[in-house]
């Protein structure tokens, strides 16, 4: 089962090899979404210290809700979904595998590129060293989240603005614990309990939202 | 063996057949026709398992296939409407996804293409073959399979007469190989095994 799982995954990889432009669109969505904050905010360097949590944070979390646009979509379109329904493997084993594909692709670039973005609002670094944590922990719980949005709304024409009024409800606690475990590092308070939290909802969601995706994309199949 | 007993199925409210009790046993095949409507594709994916039906129970080999998916999908192999072919990858990419669960060598997927006649185009990427190469395409994986339970839903739509001789051969020997088939197709079947025919428009409606 495992060999399935693996040649599952390498699919995603191989395709993502073949169209890298869906994520360059999504990286370069999230670089010129952080660089307009202090051209539209102050370029006054403690004021953009403040903020830069909360700017790279809301990107990230943009430039997720676009990715999600492609995660089904084209597979419905051409008939790959229902092939992947049929695998002789759960079919949320099946999804947990092909969400981590998609967190691999479209997010982790984000996560590697935020100590960048960091140094851009001129944080320290043990301030950026959070961040990317947040990040780390943070983004995988929106992709799975998100998935659910994604699987429920794959079948309708425009999806996209949709799926973001769907999520942003469910985005706002880890958006809440992300930007405060950095602005709390700032002012020196223990974040501890914000990564406590974050954990928690990262292993809630892995566990959960699979199911859920299954479910959501029986309905959008039947 | 494939046991469908008063299986019923709706579509928006609309009834599509009630009732319906068939069974297909190994080198056995089954030809399901009827109007356009009629329900033969919401059949062919009730009994994949894609569509849920309004009544009615399949089993296979004697077991329930909604308590034992895994076991019943490893066995089956659907064709659908749709190709299932990523339109930027080639064709033998695309074998070789479409297949990356099973043990396929190099040399299997090569000999494939070929019967299938798409030795020559197979660095193509699929979005340069024509309807009908690239439904020859998704046949190529019936000659890489092992499963027992062949579903396909009109799988001569595009083929040229050529195309259809060579996937009437394959499913007679299929057929012959104790294997199991359920096909749909409004063309009269020319194949030479002998093939049982239902029709979803007369007693089931």
């Amino acid at each position: 089962m495992h060999k399935m799982l693996w040649a599952l995954f390498n699919r995603d990889m191989t395709l993502f090899m073949q169209r890298k432009q869906d994520v360059v669109t999504v990286l370069g969505f999230f670089l010129i979404a952080v660089a307009l904050f202090p051209l539209g905010i102050s370029s006054d360097p403690d004021l953009l210290r403040t903020i830069a949590p909360g700017a790279i944070w809301i990107a990230a979390l943009f430039s997720t809700v676009l990715a999600l646009d492609r995660l089904f979509s084209e597979d419905l379109d051409d008939g790959t979904l229902e092939q992947q329904m049929l695998m002789p493997v759960p079919i949320s084993l099946m999804l947990l595998v092909r969400l981590v594909a998609h967190w691999v692709i479209t997010s982790l670039p984000i996560v590697l590129l935020a100590p960048l973005m960091g140094l851009q609002f001129g944080l320290a670094f043990n301030e950026i060293a959070i961040l990317t944590l947040s990040l780390l922990i943070g983004t995988p719980i929106l992709v799975l989240l998100g998935a659910i949005g994604a699987a429920l709304t794959v079948g309708l024409k425009s999806s996209g603005g949709l799926v973001t009024l769907l999520l942003l409800p469910l985005y706002v606690p880890v958006l809440i614990l992300g930007t405060s475990a950095v602005s709390s590092t700032m002012n020196g308070v223990d974040v501890t309990a914000h990564f406590s939290l974050l954990g928690a909802a990262l292993i809630v969601s892995l566990v959960l939202s699979p199911f859920a995706v299954a479910t959501a994309l029986k309905i959008t199949l039947d | 063996m494939l046991e469908v007993e008063g299986l019923a199925a709706e579509r928006e409210e609309r009834l599509l057949f009630s009732g319906l009790s068939v069974s297909v046993s190994a080198g056995e095949g089954l030809h399901i026709i009827g109007e356009n409507g009629a329900g033969k594709t919401t059949l062919l994916r009730i009994l994949c398992g894609l569509t849920l039906q309004s009544a009615g129970k399949i089993s296979w080999c004697g077991q329930a296939v909604s308590k034992f998916r895994e076991e019943y999908c490893s066995d089956l192999l659907y064709l659908g409407h749709k190709n299932a072919n990523k339109t930027e990858l080639n064709c033998r990419e695309n074998l070789r996804l479409a297949l990356g669960v099973l043990p396929v060598s190099d040399d299997a997927i090569s000999d494939a293409l070929h019967d299938t006649g798409l030795g020559l185009i197979s660095h193509l990427p699929t979005r340069f073959l024509s309807q009908g190469q690239q439904r020859r395409l998704s046949l190529a994986r019936l000659l890489l399979t092992k499963s027992k339970l062949w579903i396909l839903d009109e799988p001569y739509v595009a083929l040229d007469y050529k195309a259809i001789e060579w996937l009437d051969s394959h499913l007679e020997r299929h057929l012959s190989n104790q294997g199991m088939l359920i096909l749909t197709s409004h063309q009269k079947l020319t194949m030479s095994s002998e093939i049982r025919v239902l029709n979803l428009g007369e007693q089931y409606a």
